[in-house]
């Protein structure tokens, strides 16, 4: 339990530590926000005490008992007197503090602001990057739904609790000492009274904010059953429809409704109970200060000026501290959203050796002995082994589950190979000791189901190469067959992925991202079924594009259709994770395993097909 | 530069309407007129009683201070705890009345909505995304019941502040009073000019925002591709350019709110200024009076700038209001007519002791259709006789338009010619509900409630026995789906159903069909990949289900399209050709090309299947 809590706090003390960090380049600007904001609070003080001294020393002609400095300057200005017959020398003043405090405020917002977005920017930007640069696995394992959540809500709860929370709690301390100082100097019994509040209203805050708290989780929660409840509903349409259950749902749906309300109609007599006594504490404090100080007066322990500086700043006073019992309450939650990102952060980005190698990779490829299992995963690959010569072309063929496109995913450096499950050598060197970017960018994937960018189809197609032109784009749609698809959209290539209206199909999205690998010119190409969508004419014309393009390219093409792998230098069956047949086309076919089976099915069905035309 | 989407998304919103669209709220505002009216009321006491803290006060300090005696201040201290009772009270019962009609009234509108929803067609839910629809009837809700109850007591409140404190002032000296007023009209033009550069401001660090949302979206599920494609870099830097602008857009915002909250300080202190100049004289005699002055000039302004920001948040409103009506005011496609609803009911009170029940025949007659947003019939004089108890498979490619017949014998959508009859009778002729509780609907991505497995399997029949759901289960093969989950059938399946695989799901959607026993079943085959076991378990389901109903599936498997009693292929929308299975092969037209290649596929898949 002990160690447990231990572990905690070094665990805060690293995510504040990690805040810290976020922090560079904001620091300076929250510090000279929080030095201006206690300009404007200076000012603040300094109004009421001029009103004071107006009051009592120019207006009532009260023997001033005032710094020697202060007499002086008065007396620059004719005296107290002269003052009092021309108050608009002091209401100038009042304007010029004014402007001060009007600047000061200025700045206060704006280098707070500056503050938060660079804070924010700095969050956003090293997330990013951090998420890009980590491991594949990660993603695997880690929701989407969940990180997004992570890098937005939880950015702004911590954008909150350093731009609102924490300054505004250090500028409301700062407030309460100096008019603390100002009063004090003016009647310490009657400052002690104006105060004596103020422990209660924290009390009262602090206790009741962490009950509206809970409340408010409650309700947060409720509300988002209903939202849930909706979002179900219309996504569930058809099946509510065909089973007539219109009115189960509509009931259902106002049951939870009602509940979700009658949740807020009581939260609102805590909301009430809260504010009113809030309200109730605040104008006591101003009921005391006035009592008190008429009876001061009376007494002639106080001027009137003085009261009425008092009663100025008790008015100052009663706001901010009435935020700073929930701002407290706020301030504990932002812990948990630190922890959240955090916990991204501190996820070990892909990094490679500072010796890692790179070397041609225009080489033989060999996969020696390869054992690989996902995390809490049974083994997928069993002891697989088999070589590529450079230039030629593999072709994989494998059910669903064998294993194939791991193979691929293990070449490109997606999951590492852990040590001694074999090796993966590009010319004799494991793929271990190369640089992971050398290496991909030396590897041109499509994958089955590629992913688009919300971008234009040209964007899209030029990703990986920002110099090239419109021209080079075209010639790889071409090459990939989209180019007469893409120009028969209203907007052609600048038509927007995504766009209400135009979507693209599953064989154009997949070409969309043959001709993306197209203007990387790899050395390596890999395939993986990512013709799955196109019909076997489209098939074949890509496949004579590629070949005569990437004639010197080392392929890996993965199928299920052999027509597609017949070009294949040499083929390689997976069942299972077992490599369990390997040759070239011609061999295999008559080779009596899955591969001639599959041929014959294949084979039967085009030759009936020929047949016909 | 605008993103074309958000761009088309304002244009769908642009809904005209005047006074803020509050006229379109009438219903509503009639209804919770009492608490409005209490709402008011509140405001005004609390009003009052806050500006009497004021009055107070200068009573104080001209009775005692002016005067150097404590006599009455028993009768002060009384007065004033009574003023903060009032006041107490007034706001303790604004606040809770404010909340509770705003919840009401999002209540209201959502029920409103919800219910609405339930009879829209089809068409509404092809023409607008679940987002899109989730958003009107969650967020748009809310902000409408905000406008209408805090932003109104809000607006109420500042200007009886405003008004109230100028009254008051206006009542112990006009001439003072005259002189702090110069100030109002100047600052409030002020405000007026610049809460519209301030609001599009606002709306510009939304869109930003929700663009960076997107991008960390697409980072995340693009990441393998960013991987392979060494993009991280570009990918990065772009982000980067967006992270840029909001950081830009939003310290344009905070400059202008700075200059805004600059200028209401200043104002405040010109007026307090005007009261020591100008009023500093009555000090001398009246302190109390001074400091009252003093008091509301410092509190006039910022009640000046709040009520400009709360008539711009009713402004704001309008865009909501616009949304919401428009969702309301949705005319449903497919309606039943008044004689229709007066006999068998409507689809929450249906009058089922008039329901006939259904036979199970279906028969397409000289049907002509076009979707509603589409521009030329994809039906033509169609007529079909779908004698009960048929199979019927629909064949095509995906994207094909295979899903309308299915919407029109569901009157999902209807005709613009002809008739579709069931049972011999127009099917406009009863009710929607009365057909649709004769349908069984399984869903090629099947969808599951969040809730129980018990519940999901009753939903489509909630008087099934315990025996009746076992059978359910054996007749599709899920006994071990449910032997698998830790409570049994009374496992929570999560949103969605999205704690089983999508194969689960798929077999309790046909135990839940079972269940229902419908006369008329339409099956939209998957074509998801699922482990070859369930891949059978599925198949023989299938089998199972289709007999002794008429049966209308969506069809990707062998064995269902090639047992079937009638086939009908689609392509690019329209029929091209219908017959039986042999006959279609010997006619070596479309038909035969695609189920050549299905063949592949299954084939081929078998062979795997076979190796393990």
């Amino acid at each position: 339990m002990d160690t447990k809590n231990k572990d905690k706090k070094i665990n805060n003390k690293e995510n504040y530590r990690l805040l810290w960090r976020f922090m560079d380049g904001s620091k300076h600007l929250f510090l000279l926000s929080i030095l201006m904001s206690a300009l404007v609070s200076l000012a603040d003080m300094i109004t009421p005490q001029i009103i004071s001294i107006a009051v009592d020393n120019c207006i009532m002609g009260l023997e001033p008992k005032l710094p020697a400095w202060a007499i002086s300057l008065a007396d620059r200005f004719g005296g107290f007197a002269y003052l009092g017959e021309h108050l608009w020398i002091l209401a100038v003043a009042l304007i010029i503090i004014a402007a001060f405090r009007s600047i000061g405020q200025y700045f206060t917002g704006v280098f707070n602001n500056r503050a938060s977005e660079t804070l924010v920017k700095t969050m956003r930007d090293r997330l990013f990057r951090h998420i890009e640069r980590l491991p594949f696995s990660w993603h695997m394992k880690n929701h989407t739904g969940d990180i997004i959540q992570r890098c937005t809500s939880d950015v702004d709860k911590v954008r909150a609790f350093v731009s609102e929370q924490l300054t505004n709690v250090i500028r409301i301390v700062v407030l309460i000492v100096f008019s603390l100082f100002f009063m004090f100097r003016m009647h310490v019994g009657l400052t002690l009274i104006a105060v004596a509040l103020i422990p209660v209203t924290l009390a009262f805050a602090l206790t009741f904010g962490k009950k509206m708290h809970k409340g408010f989780e409650v309700c947060d929660e409720t509300e988002g059953q209903v939202s849930a409840m909706v979002q179900e509903n219309l996504t569930g349409v058809r099946v509510v429809r065909a089973f007539a259950k219109e009115r189960y749902e509509r009931d259902r749906f106002e049951k939870k409704n009602e509940e979700y309300t009658k949740l807020w109609v009581d939260m609102g007599k805590t909301l009430a109970t809260y504010f009113s006594t809030q309200d109730i504490i605040s104008l006591s404090q101003v009921l005391l200060v006035l009592i008190f100080g008429c009876i001061f007066c009376v007494q002639g322990k106080i001027t009137a000026g003085n009261l009425l500086a008092f009663i100025s700043y008790n008015g100052t006073l009663s706001w901010p501290i009435r935020r700073l019992g929930r701002m407290l309450v706020e301030m504990s939650k932002a812990d948990v959203s630190i922890g959240r990102i955090a916990y991204i952060m501190n996820s070990p980005a892909e990094a490679d050796d500072p010796k890692a190698l790179e070397p041609p990779v225009d080489r033989e490829i060999v996969f020696d002995h390869i054992n690989f299992a996902y995390e809490n995963c049974p083994e997928i690959l069993h002891d697989v082994s088999f070589t590529i010569e450079p230039g030629s072309t593999l072709g994989i063929l494998g059910g669903t589950g064998s294993g194939k496109s791991t193979l691929m995913l293990l070449l490109d450096k997606m999951y590492d190979l852990p040590q001694g499950s074999g090796t993966i050598t590009i010319g004799g060197v494991d793929i271990r000791d190369i640089r992971t970017e050398y290496l991909r960018s030396n590897i041109s994937m499509v994958l089955q189901e590629p992913f688009l960018f919300s971008r234009s189809i040209s964007d899209n197609i030029g990703i990986s190469d920002s110099g090239i032109t419109l021209e080079e784009i075209r010639e790889a749609a071409k090459a990939a067959c989209l180019d007469e698809s893409v120009t028969g959209f209203p907007k052609g290539y600048d038509t927007f992925v995504g766009e209400r209206g135009v979507t693209l199909s599953g064989g154009q999205k997949q070409r969309a991202a043959i001709a993306r690998a197209l203007t990387k010119a790899a050395p390596i190409m890999i395939f993986d079924d990512s013709l799955s969508a196109v019909d076997t004419e489209t098939d074949a014309k890509i496949r004579d594009a590629l070949s005569s393009r990437f004639g010197k390219a080392t392929t890996v093409l993965i199928s299920h259709r052999l027509t597609t792998l017949a070009k294949a230098d040499k083929v390689i069956v997976l069942d299972n994770g077992r490599l369990v047949e390997m040759g070239t086309p011609a061999e295999l076919k008559t080779a009596g395993g899955i591969y001639q089976k599959i041929y014959e099915i294949q084979a039967g069905i085009s030759g009936k097909e020929a047949d016909n035309e | 530069m605008s993103d074309p989407k958000t761009r088309e998304k304002d244009e769908k919103d642009k809904y005209d309407l005047p006074f803020f669209g509050i006229p379109k709220m009438k219903p509503l505002l009639k209804k919770y007129r009492k608490e409005l009216f209490w709402i008011l009321f509140t405001i005004i006491i609390f009003t009052a009683s806050d500006l009497a803290t004021a009055v107070l006060q200068r009573y104080a300090l001209n009775r005692f201070v002016g005067t150097g005696t404590l006599d009455g201040l028993g009768i002060f201290i009384f007065l004033y705890l009574l003023d903060i009772g009032i006041f107490a009270v007034s706001g303790y019962c604004n606040t809770k009345i404010c909340l509770a009609t705003e919840v009401s009234m999002d209540r209201d509108m959502r029920n409103a909505a919800f219910s609405h929803l339930q009879e829209l067609s089809f068409d509404y839910y092809n023409q607008n995304s679940v987002g899109y629809i989730h958003a009107r009837v969650m967020s748009d809700t809310s902000r409408i019941g905000e406008t209408l109850t805090w932003n109104l007591g809000d607006t109420c409140f500042f200007l009886l502040e405003i008004i109230g404190s100028i009254g008051v002032m206006f009542y112990y000296n006009a001439r003072l009073t005259g002189m702090i007023l110069i100030i109002v009209p100047v600052i409030s033009a002020f405000y007026a000019l610049f809460q519209g550069k301030l609001f599009d401001l606002n709306k510009q660090v939304r869109e930003i925002n929700s663009k960076i949302t997107g991008n960390f979206n697409e980072g995340i599920t693009g990441a393998k591709t960013v991987k392979s494609l060494v993009i991280e870099e570009k990918i990065g830097a772009d982000f980067e350019k967006e992270t840029s602008n909001m950081f830009k857009k939003s310290m344009e915002n905070a400059r202008l709110k700075g200059v805004f909250n600059a200028v209401t300080g200043l104002a405040t202190s010109a007026a307090v200024a005007i009261v020591l100049w100008q009023g500093g004289i009555i000090a001398r005699e009246e302190v109390g009076t001074f400091s009252m002055f003093m008091y509301y000039a410092k509190n006039l302004m910022e009640p000046v700038s709040i009520l400009v920001e709360s008539l711009a948040l009713f402004i704001m409103g309008k865009v909501n209001i616009g949304r919401y009506t428009k969702l309301i005011e949705a005319v449903p496609n497919v309606k039943d007519c008044a004689e229709v609803i007066e006999k068998y009911g409507n689809c929450f009170d249906p009058k089922k002791e008039n329901w006939e029940p259904i036979r199970g025949d279906i028969e397409f007659e000289n049907v002509d259709f076009m979707y509603p947003d589409g521009e030329e019939n994809v039906l033509e004089n169609f007529s079909l006789k779908i004698p009960f108890g048929t199979n019927l498979a629909i064949v095509g490619e995906t994207g094909a338009g295979k899903s309308t017949l299915v919407n029109l014998i569901c009157r999902f959508f209807e005709p613009t010619r002809g008739r579709i009859l069931i049972d011999g009778i127009d099917s406009r002729q009863r009710s929607q509900l009365w057909l649709h509780s004769a349908l069984g609907y399984v869903l090629q991505s099947p969808h599951l409630f969040s809730g129980t497995v018990r519940e999901n399997l009753l939903y489509g029949n909630p008087n099934a026995s315990e025996e009746d759901i076992a059978e359910a289960i054996k007749t599709v093969s899920a006994e071990s789906v449910i032997e698998k989950l830790e409570k049994g059938l009374d496992t929570d399946v999560g949103e969605g159903g999205d704690l089983l695989s999508t194969g689960e799901k798929q077999l309790i959607s046909f135990a839940r069909a079972i269940l229902a026993d419908p006369k008329i079943l339409v099956l939209d085959e998957a074509t998801a990949s699922v482990d070859t076991i369930t891949e059978q378990k599925i198949q023989s389901a299938i089998d199972k289900i289709i007999k002794g109903r008429t049966s209308l599936v969506i069809a990707h498997r062998l064995s269902t399209i090639k047992n079937a009693d009638l086939i009908l292929v689609v392509s690019d929308g329209k029929i091209v050709e219908q017959g039986k299975h042999d006959e279609l092969l010997a006619r070596k037209g479309y038909y035969y090309k695609l189920w050549t290649r299905q063949y592949e596929d299954e084939a081929t898949s078998a062979v795997w299947a076979k190796e393990e």
